[in-house]
């Protein structure tokens, strides 16, 4: 890596990012215990996946839009979702973001710019090209970006959303973390041409792979990305190469169907140590500094975990309110 | 003990749906199976993990190891290609076996179960068959929330040339499952989330080999039939996959209030076994209808405007339908246990008929 590109980004980026980083790890570490104790019922762990979401979330504002995944408590937490209400969600609590009704693969906080986790996969690719249409229209500069995982490329859905954002130049950016399996299926067995960024030549747009375990370099390529799309150059497709280093969901073990070989291999290039690396390569902090760093990670999520405990359950009448806006 | 009792033995609702498949594929060899990581670990078969899910509720588990890779692939998550495929085999050959993991996705696919499947045989005037089985899995109380949890069964049944059916334990399973694969027109089996073992509350787990001494040999359960597995003459109470257990469940604290009650297991939602409803009715002159799916145009209205059309004359009391409400499945474990119709809601309906 050059130097000139390491430079370019600032303290006070630097330190966001890798904080981002360090909470969502711990986040997602408590969500793992709340599930054991039986009080979290089922998630996705994003853990490994860190540095996606939070180098693209550094360039983006409140107004812009992402979108995500049934794996997205990474891109919640980066686009600045209160941690609290994320807890109290997943424990099905009235204070959550979504008022209990939604739970971990449906998060989402319009005001703050996350419009949903999605469960269907692929099914928030159109979405996005929808928010960035408002943005066009509205002419607000705002911009969305759509996570997506490797599976999702298996649905023509993404291929008719791409088409779309292109002859109408979105302000939409693409992000694939392919973190090589869709649950028990490795990429390479499901993915034809072996590559996620090359499909975008044909719809007319950029596609670049980039070390999606890096967020230095995640926030490289979506600076780019997302100042094309604001300025009205339309969208571009980023493959973001990862790693989940948890099974698909709580209970599944990884192993059946890859190895320790693997699993030690990205491990080795973890992005939050990585990042500290960096922090102190580039004197914008110190071991004591970064722990300083994990300590104040660490009393948020367990403050959410308190903020959730002590939060009631939803009253049986929720049920039946927020179908419709009105309905008579 | 006879014959085949003796070969009969407890065993699960996901071992019952894959005894069927093992059978099925072993005598013809025109049956294949595809789906998304229905072995899981694909092209790793030199690491010896090609087996590494067998389905996201493991009722593929082993069968690529007797199989091989040809007959149980995996695909990617293409559910518009993947389904439509299995279209195109059926029309020209073979019997697919496809799997929509929940059924809430059919809305990717859609219009090849509907458009295609469905159709085809009709509007080539009877030339072309499409002996495809789907496989869908259905239901609430797994923390699964709004897209993964419905049971959706009405919209299959609202079209003509699809046959659709929905077993309550694993000797229905295993029944369904041989005769959906041998049928000459596009089936699709629901198999419910809680009867395959998946729960998030223990009490409801008891669907794993819940009332099941299966035959070790293979049989067929008629698509079309219903059974009557609880005999009575007070109410019918009619229950479809997971609420028959619901109705069963009901039905043993009924005769503690000494009522006497009878208890259909649809089985078949299209087509339907009118005949034995009906029959069942006009004994015991007062039903209550036990759906999971949402209350609109749903088999519950189905089965309520044809007791009203056809035994109108015998009731005492008129049908009550027990349904999910009009709204959608929500994640808080409070809130999905009132969505679920329960023992105590079909129990308070009969008393208040009875009484
Ligand atoms: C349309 C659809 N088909 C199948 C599923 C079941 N499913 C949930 S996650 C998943 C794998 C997704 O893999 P990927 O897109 O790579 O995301 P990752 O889990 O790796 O984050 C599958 C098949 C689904 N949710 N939606
Ligand atoms: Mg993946």
């Amino acid at each position: 890596m050059t130097n000139s590109k390491k430079t370019g980004i600032d303290k006070s980026t630097a330190l966001w990012m890798y904080q981002t980083m360090i909470t969502t790890r711990k986040f997602e570490a408590e969500c793992r215990r709340q599930a054991d104790q039986g009080k979290l019922r089922g998630m996705h762990s994003s853990i490994g996946q860190e540095a996606v979401p939070t180098g693209i979330c550094a360039h983006l504002k409140d107004g812009d839009q992402i979108l995500g995944t049934h794996r997205s408590h990474h891109h919640c937490i980066a686009k600045g979702v209160n941690l609290n209400e994320m807890m109290a969600e997943l424990l099905g609590k009235a204070t959550g973001t979504n008022k209990g009704k939604g739970g971990t693969m449906h998060i989402a906080d319009i005001n703050k710019g996350m419009l949903g986790a999605n469960g269907v996969v692929g099914s928030n690719i159109p979405v996005a090209v929808g928010a960035a249409l408002t943005a066009k229209l509205k002419k607000s500069q705002n911009v969305s970006v759509v996570f997506f995982g490797d599976g999702a490329v298996g649905q023509g859905v993404l291929y008719e959303s791409m088409n779309l954002a292109s002859i109408w130049k979105l302000p939409v950016v693409f992000v694939c973390e392919n973190n090589r399996y869709a649950e028990a299926t490795p990429f390479e067995y499901s993915m034809a041409g072996q590559s996620v960024a090359k499909r975008a030549t044909g719809f007319d747009m950029p596609g670049i792979n980039v070390d999606g375990q890096s967020v230095v370099e995640m926030y490289h390529a979506s600076k780019i990305a997302i100042q094309k799309a604001r300025s009205g150059e339309g969208p571009t497709l980023i493959e973001a190469m990862t790693y989940r280093y948890q099974g698909h969901f709580g209970a599944d073990p990884p192993l059946t169907y890859r190895t320790e070989e693997e699993e030690a291999l990205y491990k080795s290039k973890d992005c939050i140590r990585r990042m500290k690396s960096y922090l102190i390569d580039m004197g914008y902090s110190d071991e004591e500094k970064i722990l300083e760093m994990d300590e104040k990670a660490q009393i948020a999520v367990s403050e959410s975990v308190k903020f959730a405990d002590e939060s009631p359950f939803p009253n049986l009448e929720e049920l039946h309110t927020e179908v419709y806006v009105k309905y008579e | 003990m006879t014959q085949s009792q003796e070969k009969s033995r407890q065993i699960t609702y996901v071992q019952a749906v894959n005894e069927a498949i093992e059978y099925e594929m072993a005598n013809d060899p025109d049956v294949f199976i595809m789906g998304e990581d229905i072995a899981g670990g694909a092209g790793r078969a030199n690491l010896g993990k090609q087996d590494a899910w067998g389905g996201v509720f493991r009722l593929t588990k082993g069968l690529i190891g007797k199989f091989g890779e040809d007959r149980v692939r995996d695909t990617p998550i293409s559910e518009a290609g993947f389904i439509g495929a299995g279209v195109g085999a059926a029309a020209t050959g073979m019997r697919p076996i496809v799997d929509l993991m929940f059924v809430g996705f059919f809305g990717v696919c859609g219009d090849q179960i509907v458009n295609n499947a469905a159709k085809m045989h009709y509007m080539f005037g009877g030339k072309v068959k499409i002996p495809i089985t789907i496989i869908t899995s259905t239901g609430a109380g797994t923390a699964s929330a709004a897209q993964h949890s419905e049971t959706l069964y009405s919209i299959f049944t609202h079209f003509p040339g699809l046959k659709c059916v929905s077993p309550s334990d694993p000797y229905t399973a295993k029944g369904l499952m041989t005769a959906a694969i041998r049928d000459d027109d596009p089936v699709i089996v629901f198999n419910h989330k809680l009867l395959m073992g998946r729960t998030v509350k223990p009490e409801m787990g008891k669907g794993i080999g819940f009332g099941s001494i299966v035959p070790e040999d293979s049989y067929e359960i008629p698509i079309g039939k219903a059974l009557v597995p609880i005999e009575g003459t007070d109410i019918t109470l009619i229950g479809i996959s997971y609420t028959t257990l619901v109705c069963k469940e009901a039905a043993e604290e009924l005769q503690q209030k000494g009522y006497s009650v009878e208890v259909i297991d649809l089985l078949s939602l299209s087509p339907m076994d009118n005949e034995t409803i009906i029959k069942s009715v006009m004994k015991t002159r007062n039903v209550v209808i036990v759906d999971e799916d949402y209350p609109r145009c749903s088999i519950a209205s189905d089965i309520s405007a044809l007791v009203a059309e056809e035994a109108f004359d015998y009731l005492d009391s008129p049908p009550v339908r027990i349904t999910a409400p009009h709204t959608l499945v929500p994640y808080s474990l409070p809130l999905e246990m009132e969505f679920l119709p329960s023992k105590e809601k079909v129990v308070e309906a009969a008393v208040s008929i009875l009484e």
